[in-house]
């Protein structure tokens, strides 16, 4: 009797502990959905091939997947104010061939990789000021900012131009880590997530784009600055597509007028999937981190099965609706809580 | 004055300078000729080419004015062209009229279940119409290569053919297709009380449901009548190539489609929408984008004309730009009385 009374107070605790632990934690549950998807991925991948988890694979994972990285983390910056910004993979294009075409006429590289990011924070920084001083819906903004990227791009060149330039060169050398590698590119990718989230979390400027997200009026009502900051991030998304289209062009050895077509909508599937509310507010940067690797991750299983790549696009739709659903469902629950 | 208030003037104004430009530019762009009963030349093509963006902005009008978004148009043309090549690749007798019928009233189908899908997502599960449409957009391209084996099927056809490029009368098929599109759906919406509930949900949801309006459905609706039209599109595009190209078919039209509609006047914040401004719009996408042809430049250096196109309108409808217009109008000494919606908009 008294036994069933304790294991059943125990189970009540631990329901209660459950319960106020994702009460209190409930904005990091899709981010936990995702790292346990991730972990299954990975172990599930590693059982059914047996040579899955290999250092040569977990290092390409990184590698293959830089440029999407950066990208995801300007685009958090965007979707946690509730803005979104479709224009980083023209942008990540534009800047990239605009590199190898000023690589190719003999400008130095010190000079063009700054240019790169200025023209890509250049961009953001047209889609930050119509949408802030004039009003645009951002969805519209940024499809400007999408036309204007790729048109740009086929101006700049119609066709890929080669770099041979030895500091992107060094940029995609691989640097043995024990049986690991790692190349400058993912140094830079895994710094731009390290930077992103300490801005997010430990500066002025982060706490106000999650208050942005959460409410605007209160935000501008409490003083904080709301149009600097809504600016600023389409600015750093823009900046993102530079890198990214710096790290992409020494990754491939080429800037191509049609890298990233659709990128985008990877980048904002990946955003999603690594817990970022899309109606603002709430969002990690080492969420959307996680993310690209859940997306990497599916699409080195499919080339491992040797099944089309295609599918890789229904699995990540397929998981961006389970998602979707799930973070539907958070988010009515903890309205009817209030 | 009167006709300048018209909701529709600056839109058509818009058009009608660019058709006027390009005829100075190049006289030879007006210039029809009658062939063998059949009409020729640029305004011609116009009419023929922007038949599956006009059915896709179509779909796309109804679904903004209930405040959604169909970002999945051209995946679902991806997916309805990939079905109907299939079909007739795989049928004994391509050139057959019945297996033309059949490749093409499933294809249609398989648009309409694609838009129930999204519709269930959007109205039953909740889902923001932008994530929602996402979803298949990335899918189902994916779905459309798996369909086509990763290859371009290309099928030699007559009867399917003649749906993209044959002629009726004088004029092409393909114009009488989105003709009797847009004269079905105007008649459904402004003949019956659709459109009002529409722009109803579209206006205040809320509101509306609190007056019995059934939101859920006409929303539902919206998003089946985007997959059905989007279909015809894909239909209409693989007949004008004869290729089920997965990547290829439908590439951005969901931008272009969007962009059609806001320059006829429908808000993207939903609520009145119309199909008159949808028409203008789309005739001066395709006439803008026959344009940069006609000039010469490369058409992948298109979308920088395409952006400052959707840069300078956004602007034009920007109240801020509104106020200003007032204050050099003021200078000037030519009395605008700011109406109240745009002292409203200032306010906010």
């Amino acid at each position: 009797m008294s036994t069933t009374d304790t294991t059943a107070r125990q189970s009540t605790d631990v329901a209660t502990t459950i319960s106020t632990f994702t009460g209190r934690y409930v904005s990091l549950l899709p981010t936990f959905a995702a790292i346990t998807i991730l972990i299954a991925l990975l172990v599930g991948a590693e059982l059914y091939f047996g040579n899955f988890l290999t250092p040569r694979n977990v290092s390409a994972l990184l590698l293959d997947n830089a440029y999407l990285m950066v990208l995801a983390v300007g685009m958090t910056f965007v979707i946690v104010t509730a803005g979104i910004d479709l224009s980083v993979g023209s942008v990540m294009a534009f800047t990239g061939i605009l590199g190898a075409s000023l690589i190719a006429s003999g400008i130095p590289v010190i000079i063009v990789i700054p240019v790169m990011l200025v023209a890509g924070a250049a961009i953001g920084l047209l889609i930050g000021v119509l949408v802030q001083y004039f009003n645009v819906q951002p969805f519209i903004a940024s499809l400007a900012g999408l036309f204007l990227g790729r048109g740009l791009a086929y101006v700049v060149s119609l066709n890929s131009i080669r770099v041979e330039d030895p500091v992107l060169v060094w940029m995609r050398t691989r640097i043995p880590l024990g049986d690991f590698y790692i190349a400058p590119t993912g140094i830079i990718a895994i710094f731009t997530v390290i930077i992103g989230a300490l801005v997010m979390h430990f500066t002025r400027f982060g706490r106000t784009v999650y208050a942005v997200g959460g409410s605007e009026q209160s935000t501008r009502l409490m003083g904080l600055n709301v149009a600097r900051t809504k600016v600023m991030v389409y600015v750093i998304s823009g900046l993102c597509g530079g890198l990214a289209g710096l790290l992409l062009t020494a990754y491939t050895g080429a800037g191509y007028p049609r890298n990233g077509i659709g990128t985008e909508l990877d980048v904002i599937a990946v955003v999603v999937i690594g817990g970022t509310l899309l109606t603002g507010g709430r969002g990690y940067v080492l969420g959307s981190m996680i993310g690209v690797f859940v997306f990497g991750t599916i699409k080195t299983i499919i080339s491992f099965m040797g099944a089309e790549q295609s599918w890789t696009h229904i699995i990540v739709g397929v998981l961006l609706l389970v998602f979707v659903v799930v973070q539907r469902a958070i988010v009515s629950r903890s309205q009817q809580k209030e | 004055m009167k006709i300048v208030k018209h909701r529709l003037f600056w839109p058509a104004a818009a058009l009608v300078t660019l058709l006027i430009i390009n005829t100075i530019a190049n006289p030879n762009f007006a210039r029809v000729t009658l062939q063998d009963g059949q009409l020729y030349g640029n305004p011609i093509n116009i009419l023929r080419e922007s038949a599956p963006l006009m059915l896709v902005a179509l779909g796309m009008t109804l679904v903004i004015a209930t405040r959604g978004i169909d970002l999945s148009v051209g995946a679902i043309m991806a997916v309805s062209g990939a079905v109907a090549l299939t079909i007739l690749d795989a049928s004994e007798n391509p050139g057959g009229l019945g297996s033309v019928a059949v490749a093409v009233v499933v294809a249609v189908l398989v648009g309409l279940v694609l838009g129930v899908w999204n519709g269930f997502l959007v109205s039953v599960l909740g889902i923001q119409p932008i994530i929602a449409t996402l979803v298949l957009m990335l899918a189902g391209r994916g779905v459309a290569l798996l369909i086509t084996g990763g290859f371009i099927t290309t099928v030699n056809s007559a009867p399917y053919k003649f749906i993209a490029t044959g002629y009726l009368v004088v004029l092409p098929v393909a114009f009488f297709i989105w003709v009797a599109a847009v004269v079905i759906v105007s008649v459904l919406e402004r003949r019956t009380a659709l459109g009002m509930l529409t722009e109803a949900v579209g206006i205040n949801p809320e509101a509306s449901r609190l007056a019995g309006v059934r939101s859920r459905g006409i929303i539902w609706t919206a998003y089946i009548a985007s997959g059905v039209l989007a279909g015809i599109a894909g239909v209409i595009f693989a007949s004008n190539t004869m290729a089920a190209d997965a990547n290829s078919a439908g590439y951005l039209i969901e931008l272009y489609a969007i962009l059609a509609v806001v320059l006829g006047g429908t808000s993207l914040m939903g609520g009145k929408f119309s199909i008159a401004g949808t028409v203008i719009g789309v005739m001066t996408v395709q006439a803008l984008n026959s344009a940069i042809l006609f000039l010469g430049v490369p058409p992948a250096q298109a979308p920088v004309f395409f952006a400052a196109v959707v840069i300078i309108v956004v602007l034009l409808q920007s109240p801020r730009v509104h106020s200003y217009g007032r204050s050099v109008g003021q200078l000037l000494g030519v009395g605008v009385k700011p109406t109240r919606e745009d002292k409203k908009e200032v306010a906010a």
